[in-house]
C-alpha cells in the first residue's frame, strides 16, 4: 500500500522533468512544421542568399541575410563593450580586490542583468542615443551603435561573473609560482591566471553572444525597423528577433505566408543559439576537471 | 626606466582600470535611474495607478497594466512552483543515476539558452492556437511559466544539494519512506534556497516582454481583466507601447511606468537576497 503511494509520487515528479523535455519537442515541432511550409513556397537558396527582406511589401523578398547582418551588427557591439569590461572586472575582483569588497559586489553587478530590457531600451532610446548624437553628426534617432553599446552594458555581467568563478576556482599553487618567480600581479593575472581559465572564461563569451543574439526589446525600440543589408553602426538596422516583434504587432492573418516568415527566421535564430548553447557545454564538459 | 618599474606602473595602472570597470555599468545605471526619476516622478500619482489608457497622455493611467502583471505573476506562480520543484526533487533525489535524468539535464542546460522570443513562438502555436486559449492571461502565464521553468529547477536541485545525507539517513533510520523524508525533512531544510530561486524566476517574468507580443497581448485594453480567459496587458507591453510614440507626454508616462515597473523587480530581487544571506547564515551544516 505504501509502496504504490510512493511509485505515483516519483511518476508524478518524473512527469514534472518531462514537461521539459516536451517544452524542447514543442519548440522544434512547432518552429519546424511552421517553416516546412514556408519552405514549400520560398526556396532555401533564395532565403540564404537574396539580400532583401520584404514580405510585408507588394515586392515581396525573402532574403534573410539583411535581418542576420542587424543581428550579428549589434551582436558585435555589444560583445566588444562587454568583453574588455567583464573580463577587466572579472580579473581586478579574482586578483586584485579584497575579498569583502568581491563578496559585496557581485551580487550588485547582477543588478545589471536583473533590469527588465524594455527598461534598457527605453535607456538607449531617450538617454545614450541623443548623447551619441552629440558626438557623432547626422545619427538617426533609430542605430545600431546605440541598441549594442546598451545590450553591451546588459551583458557585463554575464561575462564578469562567469569568468570569475573560473578564474577564481584555480588552484592557489598556480599563482605562487608565479609571484614566486618575481612577477607582478598583472602578469600573473594575463599570463597564468587568464590562460588557465581560459575556457571557463570563453564559456562566458560564448554564452554572451547567445543572449545577444537573442535579445529582442532592446533591438525592437533603439536599433530601428529596417531590414537594410549594412554593418555600419550609425545606421538603423533590424535584427530577427525585432522583426519577429514588428509582425507579432501588426495585423498579418494566421496562417498567410507573411505570418510564417516569423518562423523561419525564428529557427534561425534558434539555430544559432543553439549551436552556441551546445558549444559552450562541451567546452565545459571537457575542460571542467583540469585542475581538479 | 627600468623593466621593473615599468611592470609595476602597469600593475598599478589595471587596478585602477580594474576598478574603473567594476562600478562603470553601475554608474550608467545610477545615470540611467536619476534621468527616469527626474522625468518620471512627478507623474506618479493616484490618477496615473487607477486610470485606463487614453489617447491623451495626461490623462493615461497604468490601472490595466499592473493589475495585469499581478494576474501574470499570479498565475505563472501557480503554474511554474508545483512543476519546477517536482522536476527539481526528482532529478535530484529520484534520478541521480538513470538516462531519463541526464537527458532531461542536458535538455534543461539547452531550455535555460534559448531566447524568449521563441518561446512567445511556442506559446502563439501551442497555448493560443492549438488549446485555443487566444491572447488570454492563462496563454501568457504559461508561455512565461514553461520560460522561468529551468529557474526554478535547477533552484531546485542546488538548495537540495546543500542538504547534507546525514539529515536524510536519520530518516530513513527512523523507517520513513522516501518520499516522507523528502517531504517533511529535505524540502524543509532545502525550503529557504528554492524560495529565493523561485522569486528570482518570477522577478524574470514580471520584466519578460518579448514572449508577451509574440502572443499577441495588446498594448491597448481598456479594462481591468477579471477571468484568466481575458485580454490582458502589462507593465513591460505599456512601457514599450508608450516608448513608441512620438509625443513626449508619453516619454513621461513611460518613464513612470518604468518607475513602478523597477521597483517591483527591485523589491522583489532584494527579498530573494535577503532570504540567501538568512537562508547561508542559518545554514551550517
Amino acid at each position: 500500500m505504501k509502496n504504490t503511494g510512493e511509485k505515483i509520487i516519483e511518476g508524478a515528479l518524473a512527469f514534472s522533468g518531462l514537461i521539459t523535455i516536451l517544452t524542447t519537442l514543442g519548440i522544434i515541432w512547432v518552429l519546424v512544421s511552421e517553416s516546412f511550409s514556408f519552405f514549400q513556397v520560398v526556396s532555401v537558396s533564395d532565403f540564404i542568399t537574396d539580400t532583401e527582406w520584404t514580405p510585408l511589401f507588394t515586392q515581396k523578398h525573402y532574403g534573410i541575410l539583411p535581418l542576420l547582418a542587424g543581428t550579428f551588427l549589434t551582436t558585435a557591439i555589444a560583445i566588444l563593450t562587454a568583453m574588455p569590461i567583464g573580463i577587466s572586472i572579472a580579473v581586478y575582483l579574482s586578483e586584485y580586490a579584497p575579498k569583502n569588497f568581491r563578496k559585496s559586489i557581485k551580487p550588485a553587478l547582477e543588478v545589471l542583468a536583473a533590469v527588465p530590457t524594455v527598461v534598457y531600451g527605453f535607456f538607449a532610446l531617450t538617454v545614450v542615443t541623443p548623447f551619441l548624437q552629440s558626438i557623432i553628426p547626422g545619427l538617426g534617432s533609430f542605430n545600431a551603435l546605440s541598441a549594442g553599446l546598451v545590450m553591451g552594458i546588459m551583458i557585463i555581467p554575464m561575462i564578469s561573473s562567469l569568468s570569475e568563478d573560473a578564474l577564481h576556482s584555480l588552484p592557489k599553487s598556480l599563482r605562487e609560482a608565479s609571484y614566486g618567480m618575481g612577477a607582478t600581479r598583472f602578469q600573473t593575472a594575463f599570463k597564468v591566471a587568464v590562460p588557465a581559465a581560459s575556457s571557463g572564461i570563453i564559456v562566458s563569451i560564448i554564452l554572451a553572444i547567445a543572449r545577444a543574439i537573442g535579445e529582442t526589446m532592446i533591438v525592437a525600440i533603439a536599433a530601428g525597423q529596417q531590414p537594410i543589408l549594412t554593418l555600419d553602426p550609425r545606421d538603423a538596422v533590424e535584427t530577427i528577433t525585432a522583426y519577429i516583434v514588428q509582425v507579432s504587432l501588426g495585423d498579418v492573418p494566421h496562417g498567410s505566408l507573411a505570418y510564417k516568415t516569423i518562423f523561419a527566421a525564428g529557427i534561425t535564430l534558434f539555430i544559432f543559439t543553439f549551436i552556441l548553447n551546445n558549444i559552450s557545454f562541451w567546452i565545459k564538459k571537457k575542460y571542467q576537471e583540469k585542475y581538479d | 626606466m627600468t623593466k621593473l618599474k615599468q611592470n609595476r606602473i602597469i600593475d598599478s595602472t589595471f587596478k585602477y582600470f580594474g576598478i574603473f570597470c567594476t562600478f562603470f555599468g553601475l554608474i550608467v545605471l545610477a545615470i540611467f535611474i536619476f534621468n527616469i526619476l527626474t522625468e518620471g516622478v512627478q507623474r506618479i500619482n493616484w490618477d496615473f495607478l487607477s486610470n485606463l489608457p487614453s489617447r491623451r497622455p495626461a490623462k493615461a493611467g497604468i490601472l490595466t497594466a499592473w493589475t495585469g502583471t499581478a494576474w501574470i505573476l499570479g498565475l505563472t506562480a501557480i503554474i511554474s512552483i508545483p512543476l519546477g520543484v517536482a522536476a527539481g526533487v526528482y532529478l535530484e533525489e529520484y534520478g541521480k543515476k538513470n538516462r531519463l535524468a541526464s537527458i532531461i539535464e542536458i535538455n534543461i542546460a539547452n531550455l535555460a539558452g534559448v531566447p524568449s522570443i521563441i518561446y512567445g513562438l511556442l506559446g502563439l502555436e501551442i497555448f493560443v492556437r492549438t488549446l485555443n486559449f487566444g491572447g488570454s492571461l492563462l496563454a501568457g502565464a504559461f508561455t512565461l511559466a514553461l520560460l522561468i521553468l529551468p529557474i526554478i529547477i535547477v533552484a531546485t536541485r542546488e538548495a537540495l544539494k546543500a542538504v547534507p545525507k546525514s539529515l536524510r539517513e536519520a530518516s530513513f533510520g527512523m523507517g520513513a519512506t522516501k518520499w516522507q523524508t523528502i517531504w517533511y525533512q529535505t524540502l524543509p531544510a532545502a525550503s529557504g534556497g528554492i524560495l529565493t530561486g523561485i522569486i528570482l524566476a518570477l522577478s524574470r517574468a514580471v520584466g519578460e516582454t518579448a514572449p508577451l507580443i509574440v502572443i499577441g497581448a495588446l498594448a491597448y485594453v481598456p479594462f481591468v481583466a477579471s477571468t484568466p480567459m481575458d485580454e490582458f496587458t502589462v507593465l513591460p507591453m505599456q512601457i514599450f507601447n508608450w516608448v513608441s510614440r512620438p509625443q513626449h507626454g508619453f516619454v513621461i508616462n513611460a518613464a513612470a511606468a518604468i518607475i513602478i515597473l523597477l521597483l517591483i523587480t527591485f523589491i522583489m530581487n532584494g527579498i530573494a537576497i535577503y532570504l540567501r544571506n538568512k537562508w547561508q547564515k542559518k545554514v551550517n551544516w
